[in-house]
């Protein structure tokens, strides 16, 4: 198959898969078959770019031309080689996860449930290739509208209330900010496509351009940049599975990699460093900066599980958008890494969480005394999860949190060190006590208490694959840490 | 001299004559098949003119070989060719529609008249956006005018009456001052030719009974294209009407009102007269804006779908006008190219809804709740036709809404690209009304819906994909557009 074919057969293969998955609604080992053989062609798909890539190529598609100079078209760089490897892998795991979790929680509309992750994985690699800024925007828009039906799955009403912050708050960014921003980056360039060095460099004067930064990344409401981070918890509504793959994994990092996307090939990250006095994106790392220690706050006093772990997630991504906002290429690299890193020990978490009710039912921090007793997988996987979390060895998050701080450091911006060091402390300070209650404490006695074991057997593997992700990443980070100094590099 | 040189003629003779035709037939069935023949072959005759036009440029055609300044001239050019496809191309789709829709919603001894009415509203349609004569267009709006009224009227609602009469009255004062206009510049110019006007006007320019000319064809215009504060008619007429006339109409009627108003504006008085002496431009801006946001406001509040959704015609049409006050080549290609976006994505909403009047009887909310599983094609259909209402990439909706903040960016006016964008916000409110009553609601247990009709689920159908496609490809919708902007500037300066 040659790099060309693969790119749009990485963008079919799901959209085909979905209509696999309608056709054999009613059978659901058939339609459970469907959704695997999907997810496997496209990590095939996907797999069969990196090598070309990695040799430096960057295969090309258009596929419709909107206006003159307006080209829906995908292109295959760096960075978005490694968005779609961790897309397309944890769509893998996440499916064997979900089979497990919708079939012991005996969940409805599961066909529809199948139809849109496949959508919205057809949305997120549409993202990771996109050519251009508009294209990127044509497919941010539509992974929007594809996971309203998953995070409204249950379609009670607070499922409708959910359902009705998170897309307010992603559309009305993307539409009030993100599209304004669009339409005057083609204004001044007469074209939207991702350049290496930035697009709009020597465009745009120091005030000029920290404003038109200030609306691109607040348009970007999935990055969870407070104060529009509010969908994020609202969104947990969904079932586990959801919350695991697209606010672990694909939502929230298509906003985090859009992020560091425009940074590097709209404004250009020398363009940004040298327009004017500290650089135009300095703001930018005191709102991250304010968002990591806040969120940090917040999820320190969340008792329900699910709702810690999305605010951890809000402040996880702040630390992408702050260490791509120090413009160095110390800390770019970190906050690629961290995109990878984050990616696998979250939704390790997440999955432990929906084990967890799944086999116990249970949801918030304090019913879990003594539960690694008697899931032990479940609850070892969460730790090493949290330990990528915190930024500790031998976990995935500690290699990426390394190279950000190195950058802040090298940056000599004191205050992003202070931000990396302090919330490390809250992030240990939010994850190791239920670590603590799981294992060290005694199950307290409940009348309610039915006994369990661990949770159905495709969520364990699910999620131990995911825990040796984890750890696998922290010895080998070659991969990612090759996409990242190619993407600098000038990719 | 062969058909094809007096395809202008045609273009309006064929449905008008047929109108009579169907009189004659009676039978309902008959008087369909003649009805729907008309209506493709004058999107045939429509294609045809747009490929002579987009080869020569301007046809012009004098009727009964009286030429031009004398004569009445039928004149055909990038604007009035886009025109006639909008309007013989959504009366193609809705006709055939039509047939199924009435059998549910009007008394069997009127359907033959419906589809003359029907007729007679094309033709009107067409013949004001291709005569190149200031009466005659007054003459066909008459007519189209005379027969919508009718076409509301045989809605089965009673209210549907006063809704017509309201329509009567209101567009009765329309088109009074359009013809006062008419009859001032014909007193001041000594034509009725449009492009002879438009030449000899330089020589009155600023006098009075110009300047008042420019006023009565305003308002009256105004009136016909529900211009905020003067759209009272437009949602009982379209919430009341039959559900083909209201798709039909939502889809062509407005819209050809709009385009009068380019044709005079920058055809007749030039725009140096209507925006460089008269603060035009910012009248037209308020008034946009605040249709854009009165009326969205006042959908959100509905509860019934059709008024909901009229109501957003109302707002919609605020994007037109917003275009045509930036008076720059960007803001006339976006509100060129959003009469036919927003005609085809109207027309689809309506023509979806008339599929729910017919299989569930009514379209409140409260009685499209948990449609999402009673219709899962229709309650789709429609929540696409409203993410193109909302301008969601991907959609015919969002082109439109690119280029009115493409053309305020141009104009270094960020304030007004945010509040466009900011007025779609509103527009997903009331679309998500719909959303939350269909998908999140129990449907009632006594509604069975009934089976429609393949002959009403493709036209909808086809609609729908319309609004798709032409989101993802915009060579056969920017492009006219962009020509006939540049022609009406270009012949301005």
């Amino acid at each position: 198959m040659t790099p060309e074919l693969a790119l749009t057969a990485a963008l079919a293969v799901p959209l085909l898969g979905a209509a696999l998955i309608a056709l054999a609604g009613r059978a659901p080992r058939l339609r459970e078959t469907a959704t695997l053989a999907t997810a496997a062609a496209l990590l095939a798909c996907v797999l069969t770019l990196l090598p070309a890539v990695l040799a430096g190529g960057r295969p090309e598609a258009v596929l419709f031309e909107l206006l003159p100079g307006l080209q829906i078209a995908m292109r295959v760089e760096p960075l978005g080689m490694l968005f779609a490897l961790i897309a397309s892998g944890l769509w893998i795991v996440n499916s064997i996860y979900s089979i497990g979790y919708m079939r012991g929680n005996q969940e409805l509309r599961q066909t529809r449930f199948y139809i849109c992750f496949a959508l919205a994985l057809a949305a997120t690699i549409g993202i990771a290739f996109a050519a251009s800024l508009f294209t990127l925007f044509l497919f941010y828009e539509a992974l929007t509208l594809v996971t309203y039906p998953l995070v409204t799955h249950h379609g009670s009403d607070a499922a409708r209330r959910g359902g009705r912050v998170y897309l307010g708050l992603l559309l009305s960014t993307s539409t009030v900010f993100l599209l304004p921003a669009l339409v005057f980056v083609w204004f001044l360039a007469g074209t939207t496509d991702f350049t290496p060095g930035g697009l709009l460099a020597g465009r745009l004067g120091h005030n000029e351009l920290a404003a038109l930064l200030a609306i691109t990344v607040f348009g970007i409401g999935k990055a969870a940049l407070m104060p529009f981070h509010r969908w994020l918890p609202a969104a947990m509504v969904a079932p586990t599975p959801v919350s695991a793959l697209l606010h672990a994994v694909a939502v929230v990092k298509a906003g985090v990699f859009s992020v560091v996307k425009v940074i590097v090939y709209i404004f250009g990250i020398d363009n940004l460093a040298t327009a004017g006095i500290g650089g135009a994106a300095d703001w930018l790392i005191v709102v991250a900066g304010f968002t990591i220690v806040a969120a940090s706050v917040v999820a320190l006093s969340a008792d329900n599980l699910k709702r810690r772990l999305a605010y951890s997630t809000v402040s996880q991504l702040a630390y992408i958008v702050m260490s791509a906002a120090l413009l160095l290429p110390l800390s770019v690299i970190g906050a690629v890494l961290h995109i990878a890193a984050h990616a696998v020990g979250k939704i390790t978490l997440f999955f432990a969480a929906g084990s967890i009710y799944t086999a116990a039912h249970k949801t918030e921090v304090s019913q879990l005394d003594g539960i690694g007793r008697r899931m032990p997988w479940t609850m070892g996987a969460f730790t090493i999860g949290a330990l990528s979390m915190i930024g500790l060895p031998p976990a995935a998050g500690f290699v990426s949190k390394w190279y950000m701080l190195s950058g802040a450091m090298a940056a000599q911006h004191w205050l992003a060190v202070l931000v990396i060091v302090g919330s490390t402390l809250l992030n240990a300070a939010y994850f190791l006590p239920i670590v603590y209650r799981a294992f060290f404490v005694a199950p307290a006695l409940d009348a309610h208490d039915q006994p369990h074991g661990e949770a159905p057997l495709p969520m364990v593997i699910a999620l131990t694959l995911t825990a040796a992700a984890t750890v696998l990443l922290f010895f080998m980070p070659e991969v990612p840490l090759a996409l990242a100094r190619q993407m600098l590099a000038g990719g | 001299m062969s058909v094809a040189a007096h395809l202008p003629a045609l273009q309006v003779v064929l449905p008008l004559l047929a109108a009579p035709l169907t009189v004659l037939l009676r039978r309902p069935g008959l008087a369909y098949a003649v009805a729907v023949a008309a209506s493709w072959c004058t999107l045939a005759i429509a294609a045809a003119l747009a490929m002579q036009v987009a080869g020569s440029g301007v046809v012009s055609y004098a009727i009964g070989n009286w030429p031009a300044p004398i004569g009445i001239e039928y004149r055909v050019d990038a604007l009035s060719s886009f025109m006639l496809l909008l309007v013989s191309g959504m009366a193609s789709v809705v006709l055939p529609y039509a047939r199924a829709s009435i059998e549910r919603e009007i008394p069997a001894p009127q359907h033959y008249l419906f589809y003359t009415m029907f007729l007679l509203c094309v033709a009107g349609l067409l013949g004001i956006s291709i005569t190149g004569d200031a009466f005659n267009i007054f003459v066909f709006l008459e007519i189209s005018s005379l027969s919508t009224y009718v076409l509301i009227a045989l809605g089965r609602d009673r209210r549907a009456l006063v809704a017509a009469y309201q329509y009567l009255i209101m567009g009765t004062i329309g088109a009074t001052f359009i013809v006062i206009g008419i009859g001032l510049l014909y007193l001041m110019t000594g034509t009725l030719n449009l492009a002879d006007m438009g030449l000899r006007i330089g020589a009155v320019s600023g006098t009075r009974p110009v300047l008042a000319a420019l006023a009565f064809l305003t308002v009256g215009v105004s009136l016909k294209l529900a211009l905020f504060p003067l759209h009272h008619w437009l949602p009982n007429a379209y919430a009341y009407a039959p559900s083909a006339v209201s798709a039909f109409l939502a889809a062509t009627a407005t819209k050809v009102a709009v385009y009068v108003l380019l044709r005079f504006y920058f055809g007749v008085f030039g725009e140096s007269q209507v925006f460089g002496r008269l603060p035009m431009a910012q009248m037209m801006l308020v008034l946009a804006l605040a249709g854009m946001f009165v009326a969205s406001t006042v959908a959100i509040f509905q509860t019934d779908l059709k008024r909901l959704f009229a109501y957003s015609s109302v707002s919609q049409i605020g994007y037109i006008i917003l275009g045509l006050s930036y008076d720059s080549a960007t803001g006339l290609t976006a509100s060129i190219v959003h009469l036919f976006n927003h005609g085809i994505t109207k027309g689809a909403v309506f023509l979806l809804l008339g599929i729910v009047v017919a299989s569930v009887g009514g379209v409140t909310l409260l009685r499209v709740q948990g449609l999402g599983r009673l219709m899962p094609w229709t309650s789709a259909g429609i929540v696409l036709a409203g993410l193109s209402l909302i301008g969601v990439p991907g959609t015919a909706g969002f082109v439109t809404k690119w280029y009115l903040v493409l053309a305020a960016l141009e104009k270094d006016q960020w304030w007004l690209a945010f509040l466009i964008v900011l007025s779609s916000l509103l527009s997903l409110v009331y679309v998500w009304r719909f959303v939350e009553a269909a998908y999140f609601r129990e449907p009632r247990k006594d509604l069975v819906p009934a089976r429609v009709p393949p002959s009403m689920a493709l036209p909808a159908a086809v609609l729908v994909a319309a609004v798709i496609v032409f989101g993802l490809d915009t060579t056969y919708t920017v492009d006219p557009a962009l020509r006939a902007a540049e022609m009406l500037l270009g012949r301005a300066r």
